[in-house]
C-alpha cells in the first residue's frame, strides 16, 4: 500500500476509466454517469426514500453520510437495480433504466459495487473471485482476465495471494479484493456501501488508501460511509441524508464543517459523541 | 533450567515461558522433584487424567460388551440360534454365491445413485424457480416430492416392479429390475431433492447480491456462486442418504431381482439354515461402515472448515 504513486502513470486511463481518458468527455461533462430524478421506495409500508434528487457526474466523488436507515444503502442498492423503486427514475448516462422493459442485466454491469461486509465468494480463489465477471460476462478471455487481475491485485497490495480463499485473508485484505473485483470489469462508476464498517479499526487506513488512489486515478464513486475525516477527503460532494430525503448537501467543508440544517448538526454531534464516548 | 525457575517465583512468568521449548519435560520431572515448575506441575496432572479417563473408558467397554455376550451365549435358544445362524460350513459354501449377488447391488447403487444426484438436483431447481413460465414444473416438482417422500420405499417398490409391466404399454420398461430401480430411483431423489433445496436455501442472499452486482445473470449465479456452495454444504447429508441407498438395494430383491439379500434367501431356503443371510449381511457392512467414516471425515473437514471461517 505504500507504493501505489509510482503505479498511477504506469497504466492511469485503461485502469480505471474503460471508456478513454478523462479528455474525451469535455462535450458530454453536463450528462451525469448516475442520476437520481425523485425517486421513492417503501419496504412494505416502510418508505425508505422519500424522493431523492441525485446527480453524479463524472470523475467525481459523493459521500452520502446519514444514520443508520436514513436509507444511504438503499439509495445504492436501487441505483445498482438490485432493488426495484416505487417511483422516479434512475439514469446511467442519461438513459433511464428504470423503465419496466430495460433490463436491469446491462446496467450493472456498467457499474461496480463494493458491499459491507465483502461478499467475497468463499469457494473461488481471490484470482477467481476478480476474474469471475470479466470472464463470464465481458467476454474476455481467460488469460487476459487473468493477467490484468494480477496486476490489479499487485497494484493494491494483494501481490501473492492470487491463489488463496478468502476466509485466509484479513478483512481489509477480503474488502480490498472485492474492490479489485468491482473495478476489473471496468465500470462506469464504483458505488461503496459501508465499506470499512465490518472492520477492525486498524485495517480501516488500508481500504480508505484503495479508495483514495481510485479517487486520484478519477473512478467516479458514490461512497456512504460513517468516516467524515475520509470524506472531507475525498468527497467532491457531501450529501445527508435523513428520513429517505437528502435534508442537506454541498462542498465537504461547508456541510461537514458549518452545516446548516438542524438534523445535520445533530447527526454530525452524535457522530461526536460516539466516537468520543 | 529448574533452578531458574524456582528463583524467578510465579511472578515472572515471562522467564518460564523462555526457557519452556527447549525442556526435556519427562528429565526434568524425574530428577527434580520438589522444584517443579507450576506448568509442569499442571502438564503431569493433565497427563494423569487422560491417563484415567483412557482406563475408565476401556473397562466400561469390557464390561458392557462382556456383558452383552454372556448374555447372548447364556440365552436358553443360543445353541439352536448357532447352528442355524452361524454355521462355518454353510458361510463357506454359500459366500461365493451371495458375493456374486452383492456384485449386482453394487452396480445397482451406482447406476441409481447417479440417476438420483441428477434427478434430485433437476427437482431442487424446478422448486426454486421464479420465472412464472415454469409455474407448472414447479408444481410438479413439489408433487413429486410429496407423493414420493410419503409413500414407504418397499410400497413403491412393489407398485412399480409388478404395476408398470402389467401395464403392456410399449415403450415402457417390462424388466422388474429396471421398474424396481426406477422405484428407488423416485424415491431417494424426493429425499435429495429436498436436501439440494436446504443447501441453496443455506448461501447468504448477499452472495446473489454480489454476483448480480458484477453482472452475472441469474442463470449464471445459480451455476457460478449459489450451486457450487449449495453443494459443498450438503455434501454430508448426500453420502448419509447414499448410504441408505446402498442398503436399500436390497428391496430390489422383493421383485425377483437375485441380489445379494435375495440369493441368501434362496440358499437359505435349501437347507432352512440362515447363516446366509449372515454373509449378505457382512458384505453389505463391508461397503456401508467405510462410507459411515467416509461422511465422518467429511463431515469433520467442513465443520473445521466453517469453523476456520468463523474466525476469520
Amino acid at each position: 500500500m505504500s507504493t501505489p504513486g509510482e503505479d498511477v502513470p504506469a497504466g492511469p486511463g485503461s485502469a480505471t476509466t474503460p471508456d478513454g481518458p478523462p479528455t474525451r468527455t469535455a462535450g458530454g461533462s453536463s450528462v451525469p454517469v448516475i442520476e437520481l430524478r425523485g425517486v421513492t421506495k417503501a419496504y412494505g409500508d416502510t418508505p425508505v426514500l422519500r424522493g431523492v434528487d441525485l446527480a453524479v457526474h463524472e470523475h467525481r466523488a459523493v459521500v452520502l453520510i446519514g444514520a443508520s436507515g436514513s436509507g444511504k444503502s438503499t439509495l445504492l442498492r436501487c441505483a445498482d437495480l438490485l432493488e426495484e423503486i416505487d417511483d422516479g427514475d434512475v439514469l446511467v448516462d442519461g438513459e433511464v433504466i428504470t423503465e419496466p422493459g430495460v433490463r436491469p442485466l446491462a446496467t450493472r454491469r456498467r457499474l461496480g459495487m463494493v458491499f459491507q461486509a465483502f461478499n467475497l465468494f468463499p469457494h473461488l480463489t481471490v484470482l477467481e473471485n476478480v476474474t469471475l465477471s470479466p470472464v463470464r460476462v465481458h467476454g474476455v478471455t481467460k488469460a487476459e482476465a487473468r493477467d490484468r487481475g494480477r496486476e490489479l491485485l499487485a497494484r493494491f497490495g494483494l501481490a501473492g495471494r492470487e491463489d488463496e480463499y478468502p476466509d485466509r485473508l484479513s478483512g481489509g485484505q477480503q474488502q480490498r479484493v472485492a474492490i479489485v473485483r468491482a473495478i476489473a470489469t471496468r465500470p462506469r462508476a464504483l458505488l461503496l456501501d459501508e465499506i470499512t464498517s465490518a472492520l477492525d479499526p486498524l485495517l480501516v487506513g488500508e481500504v480508505l488508501e484503495v479508495v483514495r488512489e481510485l479517487k486520484r486515478e478519477g473512478m467516479t464513486m458514490v461512497i456512504t460511509t460513517h468516516e467524515m475525516q475520509f470524506a472531507r477527503e475525498v468527497a467532491d460532494e457531501v450529501c445527508f441524508l435523513h428520513e429517505g430525503r437528502i435534508v442537506e448537501r454541498g462542498p465537504a467543508s461547508a456541510v461537514l464543517g458549518a452545516p446548516q440544517q438542524d438534523e445535520t448538526r445533530r447527526f454530525l454531534a452524535r457522530l461526536l459523541d460516539a466516537r468520543q464516548g | 533450567m529448574a533452578t531458574t525457575g524456582g528463583a524467578g517465583g510465579p511472578g515472572t512468568g515471562g522467564a518460564g515461558v523462555d526457557g519452556l521449548p527447549g525442556d526435556g519435560s519427562g528429565a526434568t520431572s524425574a530428577d527434580g522433584g520438589p522444584v517443579l515448575s507450576r506448568q509442569e506441575v499442571r502438564r503431569a496432572a493433565k497427563r494423569r487424567r487422560s491417563l484415567r479417563d483412557r482406563l475408565i473408558a476401556a473397562v466400561a467397554t469390557v464390561v458392557v460388551i462382556g456383558g452383552l455376550l454372556a448374555l447372548l451365549l447364556t440365552s436358553p435358544g443360543w445353541p439352536n440360534v448357532r447352528d442355524t445362524f452361524f454355521d462355518v460350513d454353510q458361510f463357506r459354501e454359500h459366500f461365493p454365491d451371495v458375493l456374486g449377488g452383492f456384485w449386482l447391488d453394487v452396480k445397482l447403487f451406482v447406476v441409481i445413485e447417479i440417476g438420483v444426484l441428477i434427478l434430485g438436483l433437476l427437482i431442487a431447481l424446478s422448486r426454486i424457480t421464479r420465472a412464472p413460465i415454469l409455474f407448472p414444473l414447479r408444481l410438479l416438482a413439489t408433487v413429486f416430492t410429496d407423493v414420493f417422500r410419503g409413500v414407504p420405499t418397499v410400497l413403491l417398490v412393489y407398485l412399480f416392479g409388478f404395476g408398470i409391466p402389467a401395464l403392456e404399454l410399449s415403450g415402457l420398461p417390462t424388466n422388474p429390475m429396471i421398474c424396481g430401480g426406477l422405484a428407488l430411483c423416485f424415491s431417494y431423489s424426493a429425499y435429495v431433492a429436498e436436501v439440494y433445496r436446504s443447501g441453496i436455501d443455506g448461501v447468504h442472499p448477499a452472495q446473489r447480491s454480489a454476483s448480480l452486482a458484477l453482472g452475472l445473470s441469474e442463470a449464471q449465479t445459480l451455476r457460478h456462486v449459489v450451486l457450487p456452495q449449495a453443494i459443498r454444504r450438503v455434501v454430508p447429508p448426500l453420502l448419509n442418504d447414499f448410504v441408505a441407498l446402498q442398503k436399500d438395494v436390497a428391496l430390489l430383491g422383493i421383485v425377483g431381482v437375485v441380489e445379494a439379500f435375495r440369493q441368501a434367501q434362496i440358499a437359505a431356503a435349501d437347507q432352512f439354515n440362515y447363516t446366509p443371510l449372515l454373509a449378505a449381511a457382512v458384505l453389505y457392512l463391508c461397503v456401508t461402515i467405510p462410507m459411515a467414516r467416509g461422511v465422518d471425515v467429511v463431515q469433520a473437514r467442513s465443520r473445521r472448515r466453517r469453523g476456520a471461517a468463523g474466525v476469520a
